[in-house]
């Protein structure tokens, strides 16, 4: 009896080097699909949507709950002495709300005048959580629970608060894969605006992880314009991200030995270790060709 | 049937706690990694094949939420769950050292190899400090959880080698 069942269960089982030999293909296939096709998961990540997120968005829940219970010992003086600096902050910033205000009435008839009023509309958003960080210690990507169900696609920008977070790479029915400008692989192109100079931030796990601060490269600047503490907004010329997306600050500026350009760090405005909400930009940034056939129809009109 | 269930619960938990709980956790921006100790520890309890099984899932999760590309994990893992197969017939259950040696070679072998790969590849030549600031690290940090973890699963994997036992004695009669 006992050698009959071992003989049964030797028939249903592939050996294990067939198992390997067969699931690396499998692996190498489909790493070569998403390189060559640019698709990732597709139907995986719908399974993988459904199964995972809702826990994830669980369990993020619970740790919020945790979080803000301990918000709540803080004490009475603490937070009545925030409220003192707080009620002088307002003050200030009142004046200074009246001050813009009066700068954007300036300013928005100015626009009219230009007609550049489509140019600076405001983007469409749509708010959606973090749920998920990446799993290992290399790179800045996480998932957010707002998929293509709720119009997000591929390239989309993200922004939390005022800055720039990062880009959708990826996304789900119910969820997104966000890789943030922080992350050691992201490039992005930029402008000091002070300026108007293009140049070039990137990502990186040394620079963010010592203190906090992202490299940029190839700043033209001959005339030693750029000054530290200037802001730093998405480019004009970049095919990923949207105009004018507040990155940071300019923190330090080094001479290259070539002399022609300058590198150095940026702070960035957004605090990428609390990321709790985010805003996906619903729009895409239009690639050349589109731009043409609008400038030619512009034109005709 | 009822190792496939409690397998997938294994890994979904620590999946999910790795990229929350954990993250939000972490000591100066790094995380431990639950993964790579599931997949050590039952290549090395359940042998070749389930080792490499446990891994190919576990790196597809991570594939699919935060990869690159469909299948580098995937490959990754497999390949640990694998070699830490070939280790079965070394492996005691009261003895904690060989678990404890293979997870942490595992988890250095990975994170040198994503970093080979990854960082190497795209001109980040500062190795020692990649390995001071990340790879050593997650290191400790993986070794602290794994004296928790691997008791866990150790247990688990017991009481259902038990429940198999008993039922392959049923059948026999």
């Amino acid at each position: 009896m006992k050698k009959f069942r071992n003989i049964r269960n030797k028939k249903k089982r592939i050996p294990s080097k067939y198992l390997l030999a067969i699931l690396s293909t499998v692996c190498v296939l489909a790493l070569f699909i998403s390189l060559v096709f640019n698709i990732n998961g597709g139907p995986l990540n719908m399974v993988a949507g459904y199964v995972f997120v809702p826990m994830q968005k669980g369990i993020n829940g619970a740790g919020a709950w945790l979080s803000g219970k301990a918000n709540d010992f803080k004490t009475l003086g603490e937070v009545l002495e925030e409220n003192k600096a707080l009620q002088e902050q307002v003050d200030e910033l009142t004046s200074q709300l009246n001050n813009t205000k009066l700068d954007q009435y300036e300013l928005d008839s100015y626009r009219e005048l230009l007609e550049l009023d489509d140019q600076y509309a405001e983007y469409e958003k749509v708010a959606a959580h973090v749920i998920a960080k990446d799993s290992g210690n290399w790179f800045s990507t996480f998932t957010i629970d707002k998929g293509s169900k709720d119009g997000i696609a591929k390239g989309m920008n993200v922004i939390a608060g005022s800055g720039l977070v990062g880009i959708v790479t990826d996304v789900g029915p119910n969820f997104a894969k966000v890789r943030s400008i922080i992350d050691d692989s992201s490039n992005v192109s930029a402008m000091v605006l002070t300026t108007k100079d293009n140049f070039n931030v990137s990502g990186s796990l040394q620079t963010m992880n010592e203190d906090k601060l992202l490299p940029f490269t190839e700043l033209r600047d001959e005339n030693d314009e750029v000054q530290m503490g200037d802001p730093v907004v998405t480019s004009y010329v970049s095919d990923q991200y949207q105009q004018g997306i507040l990155i940071g600050y300019i923190y330090s500026i080094e001479e290259n030995p070539n002399n022609l350009t300058k590198s150095g760090t940026i702070t960035p405005v957004v605090d990428f270790q609390h990321l709790r909400e985010v805003l996906v930009i619903t729009a895409i940034k239009d690639t050349g060709e589109e731009n043409i056939k609008q400038g030619s129809t512009d034109t005709q009109e | 049937m009822r190792r496939k269930i409690v397998l997938f619960i294994i890994i979904t938990i620590c999946f999910l706690l790795q990229c929350t709980v954990f993250q939000s956790l972490s000591f100066a921006g790094i995380a431990p990694n639950l993964l790579i100790i599931v997949v050590s520890a039952f290549g090395l309890m359940r042998g070749k094949k389930e080792g490499l099984l446990v891994g190919f899932f576990c790196g597809l999760l991570v594939d699919i939420f935060f990869g690159f590309y469909l299948g580098v994990y995937a490959l990754l893992y497999m390949y640990v769950g694998y070699i830490n197969g070939l280790l079965q017939k070394r492996f005691f259950p009261d003895d904690i050292k060989l678990p404890m040696i293979m997870i942490g070679v595992s988890d250095i072998a990975c994170n040198l190899l994503v970093y080979f790969f990854m960082f190497l590849f795209r001109g980040r030549f500062h190795f020692l400090y990649y390995l001071k600031s990340v790879i050593f690290p997650e290191f400790v940090y993986t070794m602290v959880i794994t004296i928790f973890l691997y008791f866990i699963l150790l247990k688990v994997n017991q009481w259902l080698e038990k429940h198999e036992k008993r039922r392959a004695k049923k059948f026999d009669v």
